[in-house]
Parts: structure tokens; sequence; C-alpha cells
């Protein structure tokens, strides 16, 4: 078995805009092992919302590859790409994460139920992730009960009970104060750490860099750097702080 | 099938846990559901109190004089007609009706009636609930309608006086109560049952017929041997006997004056009022669902299929709908014992359970666009990623 998780060859998303055709993400390329923590940053308009859009199904690319375990989303018909999205990909979003009727652990539960998966173990597991992230007396309580940072621990443990091959999370840390912010990236690196799960994380913030393995920096659709070495991210993540 | 559970499951999730939101919409589905089990019964009611002693014949055909245009009022046969019927090839057996208004005065409060003539036995008499058939010549008996019974606490072996306006006077007449029937309400009124005799002494009648003791049926109602040859028997019938025109109990009941329209009107405010409902449900749900973009958004992000979605927006405002209708009929029912026997509202009809029937289609038909909209949502877009 491949130790690749997501493999982006030579991928473009063009968009027509007035008359004309821009390339909102521009022959990317790029791999993410299982086990990875990969950040994606750049400045506003630079396609990382595109690019994560196109990882995570929801959009298809112009042309190039995106393989998720193995299996390529750009050929693949809207029926499968539901079926991938629930199986092999974790999601957290900025806000609005959480189904607002189910509590938090049926939140998380919830992804066991889409899969078929859920049974005695896999509660007991959903319980200590959840208990794990700190939300053990928070098992019962709606989204609504909870704060940002509770709701979006709640969203990481949605995205990584099923196991998926990719867990995607878009800005988690924007609506949370700075140690709230630190607390869920550090939780979220940890998992994918010990999960042996690719993780990507889209964010504007690069002092949450830190806790990353390495950095995919985009600028006018195109990937202009890679940021590999455990000294270049710390630079990257200190210059960001001063 | 995993798909069907989950769909429940949020229906039931959501429904449950925004209860107090969801009573209110399902109040207001209870209120459309009084309102309109309220005009069925009352289409019902007025229905019955017009039709019921036709539509209760144990006939199939009814024989009317000719070009009086099925019309029960305007139809006068020669008195030699019935006996005609009878002798064609295929009727069972036929029975004169004479109809007429009067007026119970021995009552604290006077009560207008349909009474109509029968001949006890035959055709056009009512099956006996209680009690016996009456008898004709000097006895002065008559069968009452239980509605009657009801509305006066008349019983059997009382006595009425009827008033009867007899050229240019009022006449009154006693009659002893012999026998109950059941649900023969004609022309908007209660009815008695006299012999033909008894009728033609005591029906409303102008100074020029005072001297003729001979009653003339309005129609006679028909039994055939075979139920089935309603067609054919009618040809025969117009064919053997002279001056007559014949109709089946359904062209019958139509032609009953005003019953139409009447009809017409009850139901095109019932429709109305489905349609508002319609109206009302839809709206209600549209923007339950323009509030759970964000939401629906999320659901299909992390994999839940557009039928997933549809199915449970589906589900939740048949349950929705489905409480709101049982608070209705019960509203309705409790309501139903409380008014008195004169207004014409029944319940129990067919129109009440058909109504049912509608209110429950009426809240996936409301929700309808609601739905599609719901299945169309794209997750990019609800999430504003894209």
């Amino acid at each position: 078995m491949s130790d690749i998780a997501l493999e982006v060859k030579d991928l473009v998303k063009s968009f027509s805009l007035d008359g004309g055709t821009i390339n909102a993400v521009d022959r990317v390329s790029f791999q993410v092992r299982f086990g990875e923590f990969v950040a994606l940053v750049g400045p506003s308009g630079s396609g990382k919302t595109t690019m994560l859009s196109i990882l995570a199904a929801l959009l298809s690319p112009t042309s190039g590859q995106v393989l998720i375990d193995g299996q390529d989303l750009a050929k693949m018909p809207e029926k499968d790409r539901v079926k991938l999205r629930r199986e092999k990909i974790g999601f957290t979003f900025q806000a609005n994460n959480l189904i607002p009727y189910l509590s938090a652990r049926e939140n998380v539960e919830f992804m066991l139920r889409l899969n078929n998966r859920l049974d005695h173990a896999s509660r007991i597991r959903s319980d200590e992730l959840l208990s794990r992230l700190g939300l053990a007396d928070r098992l019962h309580n709606l989204p609504a009960q909870m704060s940002g940072g509770q709701q979006q621990r709640v969203a990481i443990a949605r995205a990584l009970i099923h196991n998926p091959a990719l867990v995607l999370a878009d800005e988690p840390t924007a609506s949370l104060d700075t140690e709230r912010a630190f607390q869920v990236v550090e939780t979220f690196a940890n998992l994918i750490h010990e999960n042996g799960r690719a993780g990507i994380i889209v964010t504007h913030d690069l002092r949450m860099c830190q806790y990353v393995d390495r950095v995919l920096q985009m600028q006018d659709g195109k990937l202009v750097r890679i940021y590999e070495t455990k000294k270049e991210i710390k630079e990257l993540a200190t210059a960001a702080v001063h | 099938m995993n798909s069907v559970f989950i769909a429940t499951y949020l229906a039931i999730k959501e429904v449950f846990r925004n209860r107090g939101r969801f009573f209110m919409v399902a109040l207001v589905i209870a209120l459309i559901t009084v309102l309109v089990l309220f005009i069925a019964a009352l289409g019902e009611g007025l229905s019955d109190a017009n039709r019921q002693y036709v539509a209760n014949l144990d006939a199939q055909l009814i024989v009317f004089l000719e070009k009086s245009d099925y019309s029960i009022t305007a139809s006068r046969l020669e008195t030699n007609t019935v006996k005609a019927v009878r002798r064609v090839e295929g009727v069972a057996d036929a029975g004169p009706i004479y109809t007429s208004n009067s007026e119970i005065v021995s009552l604290p409060e006077p009560l207008k009636i349909s009474m109509l003539g029968v001949e006890a036995g035959k055709p056009g008499m009512p099956t006996l609930l209680d009690g016996r058939y009456f008898r004709g010549g000097e006895a002065r008996e008559a069968v009452m309608d239980v509605g009657v019974a009801q509305r006066t606490n008349l019983q059997i072996g009382d006595t009425i006086e009827i008033r009867s306006t007899q050229g240019t006077e009022d006449e009154f007449f006693t009659l002893t109560i012999v026998g109950l029937v059941d649900k023969q309400a004609y022309f908007f009124q209660p009815t008695i049952f006299i012999p033909p005799s008894t009728w033609e002494l005591m029906r409303p009648q102008p100074e020029a017929d005072l001297s003729s003791d001979t009653p003339y049926p309005n129609i006679v109602a028909v039994k055939l041997q075979d139920p089935t040859q309603v067609e054919e028997m009618k040809s025969r019938l117009v064919e053997r006997v002279p001056n007559i025109e014949v109709a089946d109990i359904e062209t019958t009941i139509n032609n009953i004056p005003g019953y139409t329209a009447q009809q017409g009107t009850v139901q095109t405010q019932g429709a109305f009022t489905l349609l508002i409902g319609i109206l009302v449900i839809g709206g209600f749900f549209q923007i339950q669902v323009l509030q759970k973009v964000p939401q629906i958004g999320v659901l299909k992000a992390i994999g839940s299929s557009n039928f997933v979605v549809g199915l449970s927006a589906v589900i939740q405002i048949i349950i929705v709908t489905a409480i709101g209708v049982g608070i209705g009929a019960t509203l309705n029912y409790l309501f139903s014992l409380g008014l008195p026997p004169t207004i014409p509202l029944a319940f129990n009809g067919t129109r009440s359970i058909l109504a049912i029937f509608l209110l429950l289609f009426i809240g996936p038909l409301g929700g309808m666009v609601s739905i599609i909209y719901a299945v169309r949502i794209e997750p990019l877009k609800a999430l504003r990623l894209g």
C-alpha cells in the first residue's frame, strides 16, 4: 500500500471573468503522505480556497489529477464524489460546522451513521475522542450550548472519527482567540500524527504553521514555495509573531 | 436502506430539538384542518339534508312526468302510472312518492318538515329503525325520521299536530307516531312518512284541489330485478309507459333544486381553503430551508446525498403535517360533540375522511418547492467556498 494519501498533478482550475479566463489554480503539483500535516498559506485571492474545494471533491478541476488514496476524483461522477467525501475525507469549516440540532456526541457519531459503521465499539471510540479533546462533560450539549473553540473541537472529532485518508480544515481558527486557536491546531496536529491521516490546514495565520510538517505557499494560483525543514517553518511562524 | 434511516433520524432529531417552533407550525396546520374539516362537514351535512331520502331509496330508477326536467316538485304523475310501471318486464317493484311540506305545531317551537306520502313496504318507504309501519284509512299514523325525534324529544306512541293550509283556511290534523326511520332528511327538512290517502287529506292544497280525494304521486321509485340493467330499463320504461321520463338516482339528486349550486359553492370554499393551506405551509417550510442553507451545505459537504437531504425534508414535513392534522381533527371532534343536531354538520362523512387525506397531502405538496430548493443547494455556495 502506498504511503501517499493525496497526490495533486498539474492541477488547473479556470474561471471565466469579464470575457476572459483566469486560473485560480495554475499547474499545481504536490503530495501529502499519511501521517503528514501540511499548511496551505497565501494571501487572499491566492487560490487556497479553490484548491481546498477541489481537494474536498466539491469542485471539479479544469485539468490535472487529484488522487485521494489512489482514487482520481477528477474523473468521478457526482454520486461517487459524494461517497468519496463520506468515506475518504474529513472536513472542518470556518463556521457553521456542526448540525445545530445534534449534540456533540451525535454530531461525531453522524459520520459513523453516514458510513454505516456505528456500533458499540465505534461509540466508545467517539466518546474517547471527544474526551481527548476536552469535551467529556459536553457530550450531550447542543452546538448552541458550546463555545466556538468547543464547537471546532467537536468538528475535528467528526472529521477524524471515520478514519478518512485526508482531513481538510478551512481556517479552523478564524473565529477563535489566540490561545484557543493554538490549542485547537495543536490538538489537530497531534491527532493527525497519531492516527496516521493526511491533514491539510488552510490558514491566514502563519503562527499556526509551527504545528505542521510542511507549508505550501500559494500566490496568484501558483504554488510558489514549499517550506519543508523545521528551521524554515519555525522562521516563517516566528516572523508572523513579530 | 441506510439512507432512509439517516433521513428519518435527521428529521426526527430536528423536529424534536426544535419542538417549540415546529409545534407552532403544526398549530397553524391544525387551524387549517379545523377550517377544512368544518367546510367538509358542512358540505356533507347540507348534502345529506338535501338528498338523504333520495340517496337512501331502495330503488335504482325514478319515474317523472314527461318534460318535468327530472324535478320532483315539477313532476305530477297520473294515478295509474304506478300500475303501468309495475307491469313492465324487469321491474321488481315500484312505489309512488307524494311530496309536500308541512309544520308540526304541537311543539314549543313549530318545526317545518317534509311530509312524504308513501306505500308501506314499497320502494319509497324506508326500512324501519324502530316500531311498525303506519296503517291507512282513519288510523292517522305516521313514521318519523329519527332526526325529527332528536330535535323534538318525540317518541313512538306520541301524537303530533300538523298545520296545513287548505284553500284559504288553516286546518289542523293529529297523527300518532308508530315507527322511526333513520337518515331520511329531504330538502333540508326532517321527514315524516304517511299513507297516500292521509297525505292527500293533510297536504297543503289550493281551493281548486279540495274537491278531489285522489292523490297524484310526484314520482315513482322503481326497484329493478337486475340492478345492473339501469340504462336498458330506462329506455324500456319510457317506451312502455306513456308521458314519463326516467332518471337514475344520481341524476335525480343533481336535479334537486339548488343541490348542484350549493355543493359547488361548498366544494369551491373547501378547495380554496386547501390552496391557502398549501401556500401557508409552503411559505413556512421555504423560510425554514432558507434559514438552514449553511447547515444543508455542511450535510452535503461531509457526504450526505441529495436523497438523504430531500427525504429528510419530506419526512419532517410529513411529521409536522400529521401532528397538525391530528390536533385539528381532534379539535373538530370535540367541537362536534358540543353542536346541536339542528346544525347540518356531518363530521363522520366520506368528505371528512377525504379532507383528512388531502390535508396530509398538502404538507408535502406545499413543502415541495422548499424540498427541491434544499436538494439543489450547492455545498460550495452554502459554505461560501465558491
